[in-house]
C-alpha cells in the first residue's frame, strides 16, 4: 500500500492505481476528458496534468501509477497554467456552436471551459471543418466538435466489443472514423454517454429538449430481466430519454439500446381509455363502470375452474399479486406467469434464479450457455461475460445457435444431444468444466420454453451436480430469464393452483371451449389464434397499456400504465427486487394496475383487503419474504427440483429472442426501435443527412 | 412686526399676482405635453417594447431553438418546442410568449446568442382580449419583419455599449 502526500495530506491507496485515482480518494478534483474509469487508460487528453515534487514538467496522472512517497500538488500556479494552455488548445478546433449543441448544459468541455478556461480566445485563424460520419439510426455525428479523446474507440473495442470505429491520420488531420455503416452493437447507445462533447449526440432526441427542463426519476427498466437501473427525464407527461444510473452489481454504468431507445414507444399506441366490444363486434369506448359492469355480467354464474389468467411479461408484483388474490377468490386455480409456456420449476428458488449473480460472472472461470443468445436476450450480463473473457483465465462454450456473443466461446453443437454429452462427461468442454474452480452454466429460455423443458432441465442440473457448480460460496447454476415479470410472479406463487391449468392448458381449454373467461394481464406474447375468434371462443379480458395482440383479441380492454407510469415492484433474474418509480401519469383514463383490480373485485363483489400501495406491498411480503429485502440478493438454497427425467427432443435451441429491438408490446411501438430493425436486422443503409446546423 | 407684514400682503393680493406670475412665466415656456397619439416622445434605443423574432438579410430565421431565453425568462412567459428541419436544421416549432406575464425585463434578449428574439421600440400593443397577448412564433416573426428597421437601427446605436 503506497503512501503519497497529495496537497498537503498524506494518503495510503492500493498498489495499482493511478495518481488520479489517488486524487479523487483524497477527495482532490481533477479534470479530465479521456480518462473513464471503465475503459483502458490513453492519456491524450492531457487536461489531468499535475505537478509532482522531482518531476521535471506537469504529469498526466490519469497514465502515472502511484508509487511510495508521491508528493503531488495540485494547486499551484503551474498547475493552472498547464490546465489554462491545454484548455485554449482544445478550444482551438472546437466550433463555438454550444447553443445548438445538443450536449449544451451537460457537456464536460463545457463545464469545464467555465472552471479552467481563458474568458476570450486569443485564436483568430480559421478553425478545422470534420465531415460527419454515418453511425446508424441512433447516434447523430457532429465530427467538428469531436476533440480526439477516443473514449468512444475504447469503448467500442473494449466493451461492446465491434471493432468499428477508429483513429486516423495525425495532427491536424486526426479524426474519428467509422466504417460508413451503422455500428453493428446493441450497446451503441453508449458512446453518446461516453463522449464527453457533442461529437456523439442521440439522433432520435436530437434538439427537443434541454437538461435543464427535464425531470429526472430513478427507476427501473423492464425491457429485459436483467432489471438495469436507469433514469427516465420526462417534460411534461411525456418521456423524452432513458439514461443508465451507476449499479455496480447490475449494469455497472451501461444501458442497452433497447432500454434507452424504446421509450419513444411509450407515447405511441396506448390504450387510454376503457374499450368493451359491442354487439356488431367492434371495440368501442366506455366508461370505467360500464367495463365493469360487462365483466361482471359475465363472470356471473360461471364457475371458477372455467376462469383463467395469464400475466404477461412486463407486469409488476402488485398487480399480479392483485391478480391472483383476485382470481383466487373467484374460485379459479388456472394463473399462470410463464407464457411462453418455460417448463421452469417455480418448487425451489434457486431452480430459476440466476444464482451466480451479474457480478458474480467476474469470479467464475468457465461458463456454459445452453439455448440462450445473452446478447440479445440480456446485453448486459453478455457485456459481463465479455468482460470476464478479456481478463483471461476463462472458457465460455455454446449450445444454440452459433451466433456472434462479441467474445470467442467454444461452439459445442445446436442441441440437447450436445447438452446430453456434456451431462455425461463426454466431450472436451466437459473436461474444461471438470478443471474449473468455479464454473457456471448459464439456462436461456430458448432451451426451457419447449415441450421436453423439463427434461432439458433435469439434465442441466445433473451437470451442475456433477461438475461442482454448486460449492461453499457458490453457486453455478443460472436461469437467464427474457421477461422482467418472471422472477416476481414465481416468487409470489402466479402460478396454476391444485388442479389448475398452466399456459398450455388453459389455451388447450380456450380451444376446446372448457375455459369460459380469460383475463390476460399485459399478455401479448401469446398465440392469440388460439384462443379463438371474438365472439365465439372465451371471453377475452385483457389490461395492458398498449394496442397489441392481446388488445386486439380482447373482448373487455382496462387501459393500464406502462413501468414508467407507476411505483412498482420488479424481480429481475437474479432474484433482486427493485423499486421502479412513477415518472410520469398515465394517458387518458389510464390507471396504475393494481388500483384497476382493485376496483374490478369490488364490483366482482371479491373486494381486495388492501387500499393503498403500502398495505398491497406489506401483503406482498407476507406472500414471500424476499420481496422485503430491496435491491439485495439473498443466495436461495438448492433443493430438489428438476426431478422430470425424460426423453430430450432433437431439434436445436431456438433463442426466443427473434429481432433484439422488437420484443415486446413498448419497443413494437417505437419509431426508433423500427428504424433499428431496418438498418440492422434488414439492412437498409441510410447516409447522413448533410448539413446540421 | 410680521402679522401686519402677512396682512398687508394679503391686502395688495400679493399671493395671487406671484402666482399669477408664475403662470404667466410658463405661458411663454416652451410646453411639455404631447398630443399623444399625433406626438411621441423620444425613445432610447435600449426601450424593451414588444417582442419580436428577427431574421436574416436572406429570410432565413434567426431563432436556433437553443432555448436559453426559455431557461431565463423570470417570469415562466416562453414556451418553446424544437426538432430538427427537413434540411436537419436545429429550429423551434413552436415558439409562444405569453404577454401577459411577461415583465419586460429584457433578460431573453440578454441571452439570445443570435439576436434573434429581441424588445422592439413598439409599446402600442394594447388589445381588447387576453388571447391576443398569447403571441405565437408567426406573430412574432411578423413584429420582427415590420419593426426589422427600428430594431437593426437601436442594436447599431447601442452595440458600442455592449
Amino acid at each position: 500500500m503506497p503512501k503519497l502526500t497529495i496537497d498537503g495530506k498524506e494518503i495510503e491507496v492500493a498498489e495499482g492505481l493511478s495518481v488520479l485515482q489517488a486524487c479523487e480518494l483524497a477527495g482532490v478534483e481533477i479534470p479530465r476528458f479521456c480518462y473513464h474509469d471503465r475503459l483502458s487508460v490513453a492519456g491524450n487528453c492531457r487536461m489531468c496534468l499535475v505537478e509532482m515534487e522531482r518531476a521535471p514538467k506537469p504529469i498526466a496522472s490519469c497514465a502515472m501509477p502511484v508509487g511510495e512517497g508521491m508528493v503531488i500538488k495540485t494547486d499551484t500556479d503551474k498547475v493552472k497554467k498547464a490546465r489554462n494552455g491545454v484548455m485554449e488548445f482544445l478550444l482551438i478546433n472546437h466550433p463555438l456552436d454550444c447553443p445548438i449543441c445538443d450536449q449544451g448544459g451537460e457537456c464536460d468541455l463545457q463545464d469545464q471551459a467555465v472552471a479552467y478556461g481563458f474568458d476570450r480566445s486569443r485564436y483568430d485563424e480559421n478553425k478545422r471543418a470534420v465531415s460527419e460520419k454515418f453511425m446508424g439510426p441512433l447516434i447523430k455525428t457532429i465530427m467538428t466538435r469531436c476533440i480526439q479523446c477516443t473514449r468512444c474507440v475504447r469503448f467500442a473495442t473494449e466493451i461492446a466489443g465491434v471493432e468499428d470505429i477508429g483513429l486516423v491520420n495525425r495532427g491536424e488531420n486526426a479524426e474519428i472514423t467509422t466504417l460508413e455503416r451503422a455500428i453493428d452493437s446493441e450497446l451503441s447507445g453508449n458512446l453518446v454517454d461516453v463522449c464527453p462533447v457533442g461529437a456523439l449526440t442521440s439522433k432520435p432526441y436530437a434538439f427537443v429538449a434541454r437538461p435543464w427542463e427535464l425531470r429526472k426519476t430513478d427507476s427501473i427498466d423492464v425491457l429485459d430481466a436483467v432489471g438495469s437501473n436507469i433514469r427516465v427525464d420526462t417534460r411534461g407527461r411525456e418521456v423524452m430519454r432513458v439514461l443508465p444510473r451507476l449499479h455496480e452489481d447490475i449494469n455497472e454504468e451501461w444501458i442497452n439500446d433497447k432500454t434507452r431507445h424504446a421509450c419513444d414507444g411509450l407515447g405511441r399506441q396506448r390504450l387510454d381509455r376503457p374499450y368493451l366490444r359491442n354487439g356488431a363486434g367492434r371495440l368501442e369506448p366506455v366508461s370505467w363502470a360500464v367495463a365493469f359492469k360487462a365483466i361482471a355480467d359475465r363472470l356471473k354464474g360461471v364457475a371458477g375452474n372455467r376462469i383463467a389468467a395469464i400475466a404477461g411479461d412486463l407486469c409488476d408484483a402488485e398487480s399480479m399479486l392483485a391478480l391472483k388474490d383476485l382470481m383466487t377468490g373467484l374460485g379459479s386455480p388456472n394463473l399462470d406467469c410463464r407464457q411462453d409456456g418455460a417448463q421452469l420449476d417455480p418448487s425451489c428458488r434457486a431452480g430459476y434464479l440466476f444464482n451466480t449473480t451479474i457480478a458474480g460472472i467476474e469470479q467464475s472461470d468457465a461458463a456454459l450457455i445452453v439455448g440462450s443468445n445473452p446478447r440479445w436476450e440480456a446485453a448486459m450480463i453478455n457485456a459481463r461475460l465479455r468482460k470476464r473473457v478479456l481478463q483471461g483465465g476463462f472458457k465460455a462454450g455454446l449450445i444454440g445457435r452459433q451466433v456472434d456473443l462479441t467474445f470467442s466461446y467454444d461452439y459445442l453443437g445446436a442441441g440437447p444431444e450436445s447438452l446430453a454429452e456434456i451431462a455425461e462427461g463426454r466431450g472436451a468442454f466437459a473436461e474444461v468444466l471438470k478443471k474449473a474452480e468455479r464454473p457456471m452454466l448459464i439456462l436461456g429460455m430458448g432451451a426451457l420454453a419447449r415441450p421436453d423443458g423439463a427434461a432439458v432441465l433435469a439434465t442441466a442440473r445433473r451437470i451442475a451436480e456433477r461438475y461442482g457448480l454448486l460449492a461453499e460460496g457458490w453457486n453455478g447454476f443460472n436461469v437467464l430469464h427474457t421477461a422482467a415479470a418472471r422472477v416476481g410472479g414465481l416468487d409470489l406463487g402466479f402460478l396454476p393452483g391444485e388442479g389448475g391449468r398452466d399456459t398450455a392448458g388453459i389455451l388447450q381449454g380456450c380451444g376446446d371451449g372448457s375455459v369460459a373467461a380469460l383475463y390476460l394481464l399485459g399478455a401479448d406474447e401469446l398465440d392469440m389464434g388460439r384462443l379463438g375468434d371474438a365472439g365465439k371462443g372465451p371471453f377475452v379480458i385483457y389490461q395492458g397499456h398498449h394496442g397489441d395482440a392481446g388488445a386486439h383479441r380482447a373482448d373487455v380492454i382496462l387501459p393500464g400504465a406502462a413501468y414508467t407510469e407507476k411505483n412498482a415492484t420488479y424481480v429481475n433474474t437474479e432474484g433482486r427486487v427493485q423499486l421502479a418509480r412513477l415518472a410520469c401519469f398515465p394517458p387518458g383514463e389510464a390507471r396504475e394496475d393494481w388500483t384497476i383490480l382493485r376496483a374490478l373485485s369490488e364490483t366482482l363483489g371479491q373486494q381486495l383487503p388492501y387500499d393503498n400501495l403500502g398495505e398491497l406491498r406489506q401483503r406482498l411480503v407476507e406472500t414471500n419474504r424476499n420481496f422485503a429485502a430491496v435491491d439485495q440478493i439473498e443466495p436461495a438454497a438448492w433443493d430438489s427440483f428438476g426431478q422430470a427425467e425424460g426423453p430430450m427432443d432433437a431439434a436445436p435451441f431456438a433463442s426466443p429472442v427473434g429481432v433484439f429491438y422488437m420484443t415486446d408490446p413498448i419497443s413494437r411501438a417505437s419509431e426508433t426501435m423500427a428504424q433499428c430493425v431496418e438498418a440492422f436486422s434488414l439492412g437498409v443503409r441510410k447516409g447522413a443527412t448533410g448539413t446540421h446546423g | 412686526m410680521s402679522m401686519i407684514d402677512r396682512n398687508l400682503r394679503s391686502l395688495l393680493l400679493g399671493e395671487l399676482i406671484s402666482g399669477m406670475s408664475l403662470t404667466l412665466r410658463y405661458f411663454f415656456k416652451p410646453k411639455v405635453t404631447l398630443n399623444y397619439p399625433y406626438e411621441k416622445g423620444p425613445l432610447s434605443p435600449r426601450f424593451r417594447g414588444e417582442h419580436a423574432l428577427r431574421r436574416y438579410p436572406n429570410g432565413e430565421e434567426r431563432c436556433i431553438a437553443c432555448k436559453l431565453c426559455e431557461a431565463v425568462c423570470p417570469a415562466l412567459a416562453i414556451t418553446i418546442e424544437a426538432e430538427p428541419r427537413s434540411d436537419g436544421s436545429r429550429r423551434t416549432t413552436r415558439y409562444d410568449i405569453d404577454m401577459t406575464k411577461c415583465i419586460y425585463c429584457g433578460l431573453c434578449q440578454e441571452a439570445c446568442p443570435v439576436d434573434a428574439i429581441v424588445e422592439g421600440p413598439n409599446f402600442e400593443f394594447a388589445t381588447e382580449t387576453r388571447e391576443e397577448l398569447f403571441y405565437n412564433k408567426d406573430k412574432l416573426l411578423a413584429n420582427g419583419d415590420r419593426w426589422e428597421h427600428e430594431i437593426a437601427q437601436n442594436l447599431e446605436l447601442d452595440a458600442p455599449y455592449r
